[in-house]
């Protein structure tokens, strides 16, 4: 309606000057434009003003002669993370740690919703949900507290029980071996019962009618969630997924390097790239190296979504992001 | 829930179905769940039953869900030298509170401002907003422009101005703005009330659930933000709550791994155990009780806004 009285005002007034049309379009906007206007100047400050320092990634950064005046290696700074012992290692360990979370938390958070959808008694839902969410609502620091208190190797609640049982303490941080659980578990632990919250919403929107006639055509609970419930919700699922597929590189920097209390036994393990470009930065101070890895990081997510975005879309386009 | 109607018809209309069964499989239902909200709650049980408990008794039986040996002393030991942990508490209290109100006012206007149909530029704007969801420029290049070109290092804006505005948060609001009867807002237009009116006075108010939802989430955003502090903070004034623990657990390891650190420090005295669980303790109180006081509105709000 709106599209269509703009396009008549056009047609009949034609031979505007730009300077004209930009005063009406103010005239009309004014107000929109001012309550825009902070957020997208916060907007503009802090995640695009940064971007020309991408630059970085293809120069031999010199604090003395700042970005613009460091001088220019091409992709050498590419070349040598790949050539990284431990670039391998780094990339695998994210990948596959991101793998398991989006697997693990997809699923336990689906499980949790179809649970919690069967619940009708008010307070046990507020109950059930308000245990479920807190976790979610931590830091990663008090999350870290929390761990210690389970893996402490002298006094942590694990060990006691390992020892009350008769079985060897284990030096949990000290072996890389056990983290991988450790950490698919800790992010269960404080997201997936959050995460059920768009999943239980899905299921709520969903229209008791069909569940009525399933259940006259004597379909049973089981059959109800496989041929209703999961249909309704997979575009949420889909979409969760596909963000998630997006931030593949991107690991939970809190995680990896606060709950494992950035220990470097277990680095075989929990070194991925944002603790890597982290410690590039912090230690290693080698920034055009630092910089290399985390353009690649945003590049291949960025690229990541558009394709799967791009075959969601050719499958079902409801289901896509954008 | 919304499914009540449903168990109303369920036992009407499937008579067959064996009574039994149906509560077994309720309490099978029940039990998982309970069982997920006692695992969840239980890290946090051993936390605070170890902040009050005496250190021998921790040292003699490890961390426990209640104390073995009840004590404060902990909490006295905190709150007798409070200046450092006050300090702490204030700024992150400052930051908060200052992040909250201008984050979710900045937030919601540009929300609303988006989610008009008759706002010309909403499209592109909207690109500008969603595009930072999928691209960034990395750490280095955001480290450096804050130090270098804003020059905000150690200083207290670097903890507020870079979480004002969120995408995600952003888009929240604007799928709930979107929701409100157009009609309304017109009835309010022909009487005459400027834009700014209308978002005051009618937007908001018909926004409880999400705005709330959205102030949660910015909120712990700022209680909980230790990355900020991490990247820019070194000067010990203006240490987070957050980050005051995270040095602490740091230092407490650096004289496991190395005793002399301690003589380095300048202190003679670890923190020990049953303190810092105590300023853990302190550190998610009020986070547990703004969570408890805005939880009722979390299910709504995230619904409201997620829809496509």
């Amino acid at each position: 309606m709106a599209r269509v009285t703009q396009l008549q005002l056009v047609a009949l007034a034609p031979r505007r000057t730009l300077w004209q049309r930009a005063r009406l379009h103010f005239r009309k906007n004014g107000a929109y434009w001012l309550m825009a206007l902070p957020g997208l100047i916060l907007i503009f400050v802090f995640a695009y003003a940064p971007l020309p320092g991408i630059v970085l990634a293809f120069k031999n950064f010199k604090y003395n002669l700042g970005i613009w005046g460091s001088e220019w290696v091409g992709l050498k700074n590419f070349a040598f993370l790949i050539r990284t012992p431990l670039a391998g290692r780094v990339l695998l360990n994210t990948l596959f740690m991101n793998a398991l979370f989006i697997i693990s938390g997809t699923v336990v958070s689906m499980f949790l919703a179809l649970l919690m959808n069967e619940i009708h008694h008010k307070l046990r839902a507020r109950f059930y949900q308000t245990a479920m969410f807190f976790p979610y609502f931590l830091s990663a620091i008090v999350v870290s507290y929390l761990v210690f208190a389970l893996l402490s190797a002298d006094n942590g609640l694990l060990n006691r029980l390992l020892i009350n049982l008769g079985r060897e303490p284990v030096k949990w941080y000290s072996e890389a071996k056990h983290w991988p659980v450790i950490l698919v578990l800790v992010h269960l632990w404080k997201s997936a019962g959050f995460g059920s919250i768009l999943y239980l919403a899905g299921m709520l929107a969903i229209s008791p009618e069909y569940y009525e006639a399933a259940r006259i055509d004597g379909a049973s609970k089981v059959k109800q969630i496989f041929y209703i419930t999961l249909p309704l919700l997979s575009p949420i699922i889909v979409i969760q997924v596909l963000l998630a597929i997006g931030r593949i590189f991107y690991a939970d920097f809190g995680l990896f390097f606060v709950v494992t209390r950035d220990q470097a036994p277990l680095r075989a393990t929990t070194e991925v790239i944002d603790t890597y470009v982290f410690r590039a930065l912090r230690t290693l101070g080698d920034t055009g190296m630092a910089a290399a890895a985390g353009f690649a990081q945003s590049l291949i997510g960025f690229l990541l979504v558009l394709v799967s975005n791009f075959i969601v879309r050719r499958i079902d386009p409801d289901k896509s992001l954008f | 829930m919304a499914s009540v109607a449903k168990t109303n018809t369920r036992d009407m209309t499937h008579p067959k179905h064996s009574h039994a069964l149906a509560a077994v499989s309720r309490a099978f239902v029940d039990a998982v769940l309970a069982l997920f909200a006692v695992a969840c709650i239980v890290p946090l049980l051993l936390v605070i039953s170890a902040s009050f408990s005496t250190d021998a008794s921790i040292f003699k039986s490890g961390y426990t869900l209640l104390p073995t040996e009840f004590s404060t002393m902990a909490y006295r030991y905190v709150l007798g030298d409070p200046t450092q942990i006050l300090r702490a508490y204030a700024l992150t209290s400052f930051v908060a509170a200052a992040g909250t109100i201008f984050g979710l006012l900045i937030c919601s206007m540009l929300a609303y401002a988006l989610s008009r149909n008759s706002f010309g530029a909403r499209r592109p704007l909207s690109f500008m907003v969603f595009f930072t969801l999928l691209f960034n420029g990395g750490l280095i290049p955001f480290y450096l422009f804050v130090v270098q070109t804003l020059q905000l290092k150690n200083n207290i804006l670097v903890l507020i101005l870079p979480l004002l505005v969120n995408g995600w948060n952003v888009l929240l609001l604007r799928t709930s703005f979107k929701q409100l009867p157009e009609e309304l807002l017109d009835a309010a237009r022909i009487d005459g009330a400027s834009e700014w009116r209308i978002f005051f006075q009618v937007a908001v108010p018909l926004s409880t659930p999400v705005l709330a939802t959205v102030g949660l989430f910015i909120l712990l955003s700022y209680w909980n933000d230790w990355w900020m502090s991490l990247l820019f903070i070194d000067k010990k004034e203006l240490y987070s709550l957050q980050f005051l623990l995270y040095q602490i657990s740091q230092s407490v390891q650096a004289i496991n791994n190395n005793p002399q650190v301690l003589a380095q420090l300048g202190t003679t005295k670890l923190p020990a155990e049953s303190t810092r669980m105590a300023l853990a303790v302190l550190a998610i109180g009020p986070v547990a009780f703004a969570y408890l006081f805005l939880q009722k509105y979390l299910v709504r709000g995230i619904t409201i806004g997620s829809l496509k």
